[in-house]
């Protein structure tokens, strides 16, 4: 629990020993590293006091938070089929959490996951629904997804195109597409293409077992995952390694000056919307292919959401996405257990996630005042 | 058919009534914190866990006007929170809207729980239709007290504004901070109290929610009423009296679908359900332009740029 502090001397510690006469490779090295640690030093604080304010939570509840922890570890990490659940579950927070850190470069707050989620995955099971039997699922699935991407890319491009062309707030926008896309899932879902055959949830006709995405071989766990992880380090080179990012990120650093520059800001915008929402339609499409095999309300499970919390934590870089998104995968699979052990409610991953989310936004006022992660080595860098 | 019509504009009235008055208190609180210059983006939460704690109050202390007054220092309680930590340098007030729109809501289920079932008193209406032999009239016109205090509170706010010295105060803090610092006013504190402020008349917008209309506490009870409130603002252009009328337009909206199916209508339920988000949509595309920041928009505010 209280990690947060030695975790800090430790990053920081190693490069003070730089002798003034080695090498500038080593000493530039030792700079980057210096202040790069602060960029995690204070994320893992700010957990630390988040996960204690939420211990004296359960304490003034009368629960143990030694318990809490016990059966995080038991549901989340403790066991191989703990941990293939986990990682299964934070294939969809990988990809959310990219909707979000991929527009916030371009220095938009997009919010609206969920909803592209929603929709990618419903319209990915809808276009499933005439091509399960008659074509094979060679072909079916990599049509449900391009179908899933498609839409995805279009509804939270939408709140990209509507920010450039007309000045509409994104992050309200994105977040009322949420609503409509639930929405328009619910009113298909429950009338047009509603599956006759099941009385007890309004769902699409299921895909079959035989069309579904397999596992990854030796594991429990689906492609999902790895295309996340994959999509993730991709879109990392794509955002620091490329021309593309780096006129996204002037645009995201000053819009007017990259407008002076020339650069297509516009088009910019759109595009980083588009590949966010793509991420979350992929994200919708591997929970209706791999998990569900059908569209229904279940697919609003929150990991939009949780994507926003976990996007915020990586401070938007997509490598660092990953295993922040593997932690909170595991606490969203240990909610069960929380649940069922401990007689807590279900909202209790919430309010955690809830309280973390708002320590770490106020940890953001923490930046640039500890003297050791600017110190020595950055007289020699001049 | 003339009948029919009748109805449904009669149930119109009665929905914009009803579903109206959230959204203005939302929307009221709301526009005070942004004459301030700060977004509060986080009232969706405030809202919810406003319905929350008025239904547990209202349960557990048998008035449920004591029940509001709950609901209305818990959104102070979240409004507070926000607006001190907003006063941190570097800290980005949209952002943890976001943050405490997940956390109030959380909460708001987590204590919530027990509360699902349980039949709390609610607020009694005020029968002002009793002049009318028509049963339909009466009934839409059983207004809910809050809804005056609603009107009451933008009138009231609104007069502020304009003519005492802290509505100068809470203008000039929004326009510029420096010319406020200038005058030796403490910015941090005004923005403090009129988030505080704004969270207090959001939470009793949530007790509305769920002391009278739909008049149940459950985990679906708003579903982006505090959002599309915030959203409203900005259409209203920071007037609280056009607030209120802005909200009215959003109840009539909201009352449709309902209203069709009293006469039984019942294509397109989903379509009208999405109907408020749609015209908030629609309107925030008409009312915001890339070239130029909205009129009458306060100098310091970073939602509407």
């Amino acid at each position: 629990m209280d990690s947060g502090a030695p975790a800090m001397t430790e990053v920081s510690g190693a490069p003070v020993s730089v002798a003034p006469g080695e090498s500038a490779r080593k000493s530039e090295l030792a700079f980057r590293l210096r202040a790069s640690s602060e960029y995690v030093a204070i994320p893992v604080l700010a957990l630390a006091i988040a996960a204690f304010l939420f211990g004296i939570f359960l304490v003034a509840i009368g629960k143990s938070p030694i318990d809490f922890v016990d059966n995080i570890w038991r549901g989340g990490f403790g066991s191989a089929f703990s941990f293939q659940n986990t990682l299964q579950r934070s294939a969809p927070l990988i990809l959310t959490a990219l909707a979000v850190a991929i527009p916030a470069r371009i220095g938009l707050i997009m919010i609206g996951g969920e909803g592209a989620l929603v929709l990618g995955g419903f319209a990915a099971a809808a276009v499933a629904v005439p091509m399960v039997g008659a074509a094979p699922p060679w072909l079916t699935l990599p049509i449900m997804a391009i179908v899933g991407i498609a839409v995805g890319a279009l509804w939270i491009g939408l709140a990209g195109f509507l920010r450039y062309a007309r000045g509409v707030n994104e992050t309200i926008s994105s977040l009322l597409l949420t609503y409509i896309g639930i929405a328009i899932m619910n009113f298909f879902v429950e009338g047009a293409l509603r599956d006759l055959t099941n009385p007890n949830k309004p769902s699409t006709k299921p895909i079959g077992e035989a069309y579904m995405v397999g596992k990854i071989p030796g594991t429990d766990v689906h492609w999902g995952f790895f295309v996340g992880v994959v999509l993730a380090f991709a879109l990392q080179i794509l955002m620091t390694r490329t021309t593309f990012g780096f006129a996204a990120r002037v645009t995201g650093g000053n819009m007017r000056a990259a407008l002076a520059q020339g650069l297509p800001v516009g088009r910019l915008i759109v595009a980083c919307a588009m590949i966010a929402g793509g991420c979350a339609g992929l994200a919708g499409f591997f929970e209706v292919a791999a998990i569900q095999g059908r569209a229904n309300a279940s697919l609003a499970a929150g990991y939009g959401f949780t994507g926003i919390l976990v996007s915020f934590l990586a401070r938007h870089k997509s490598i660092a996405i990953v295993p922040v998104a593997i932690l909170f995968g595991g606490l969203v699979a240990a909610g069960g257990l929380i649940q069922r052990r401990m007689g807590l409610p279900d909202a209790t991953v919430l309010v955690l996630q809830g309280l973390i989310f708002v320590v770490l936004l106020t940890s953001e006022t923490l930046y640039g005042r500890f003297a050791i992660f600017r110190a020595t080595a950055s007289r020699d860098r001049t | 058919m003339n009948s029919s019509l009748a109805i449904v504009l009669i149930a119109m009235l009665g929905g914009a009534i009803r579903v109206s008055t959230p959204f203005m208190f939302v929307a009221v609180g709301e526009c005070l914190t942004e004459k301030s210059g700060r977004v509060n983006l986080g009232l969706e939460g405030t809202l919810v866990l406003g319905a929350m704690v008025a239904y547990a109050g209202s349960y557990h202390t048998g008035s449920p006007w004591l029940g509001v007054v709950f609901a209305g220092l818990a959104g102070s309680c979240l409004g507070a929170m926000h607006g001190y930590i907003c006063k941190l340098p570097r800290v980005n007030d949209v952002a943890v809207g976001i943050a405490m729109m997940l956390f109030g809501t959380g909460i708001a289920f987590f204590f919530g729980k027990p509360y699902i079932q349980p039949t709390a008193p609610r607020l009694a209406s005020i029968p002002l239709g009793g002049w009318s032999s028509d049963a339909d009239l009466a009934s839409a016109l059983n207004v809910n007290p809050l809804f005056f205090v609603g009107i009451l509170a933008a009138l009231a706010l609104g007069w502020a504004l304009r003519n005492t010295r802290w509505g100068l105060i809470v203008r000039t803090v929004g326009d510029s901070a420096a010319a406020a610092r200038a005058m030796g006013i403490s910015v941090d504190l005004v923005r403090f109290l009129t988030t505080t402020v704004g969270g207090f008349l959001a939470g009793v917008g949530g007790a509305f929610l769920s002391l009278s209309y739909p008049g149940s506490w459950n985990q679906g009870l708003s579903s982006g009423q505090g959002l599309m409130a915030v959203a409203l603002v900005i259409f209203a252009r920071w007037s609280p009296v056009r607030c209120v009328l802005a909200a009215l337009l959003f109840g009539g909206a909201g009352a449709i679908g309902p209203a069709l199916q009293s006469i039984g209508v019942t294509e397109g339920y989903y379509f009208f359900n999405a109907a408020p988000y749609i015209l908030t949509l629609g309107i925030m595309i008409a009312t915001s332009s890339a070239k130029r920041s909205a009129r009458d928009m306060p100098g310091e505010l970073a939602v509407a740029k």
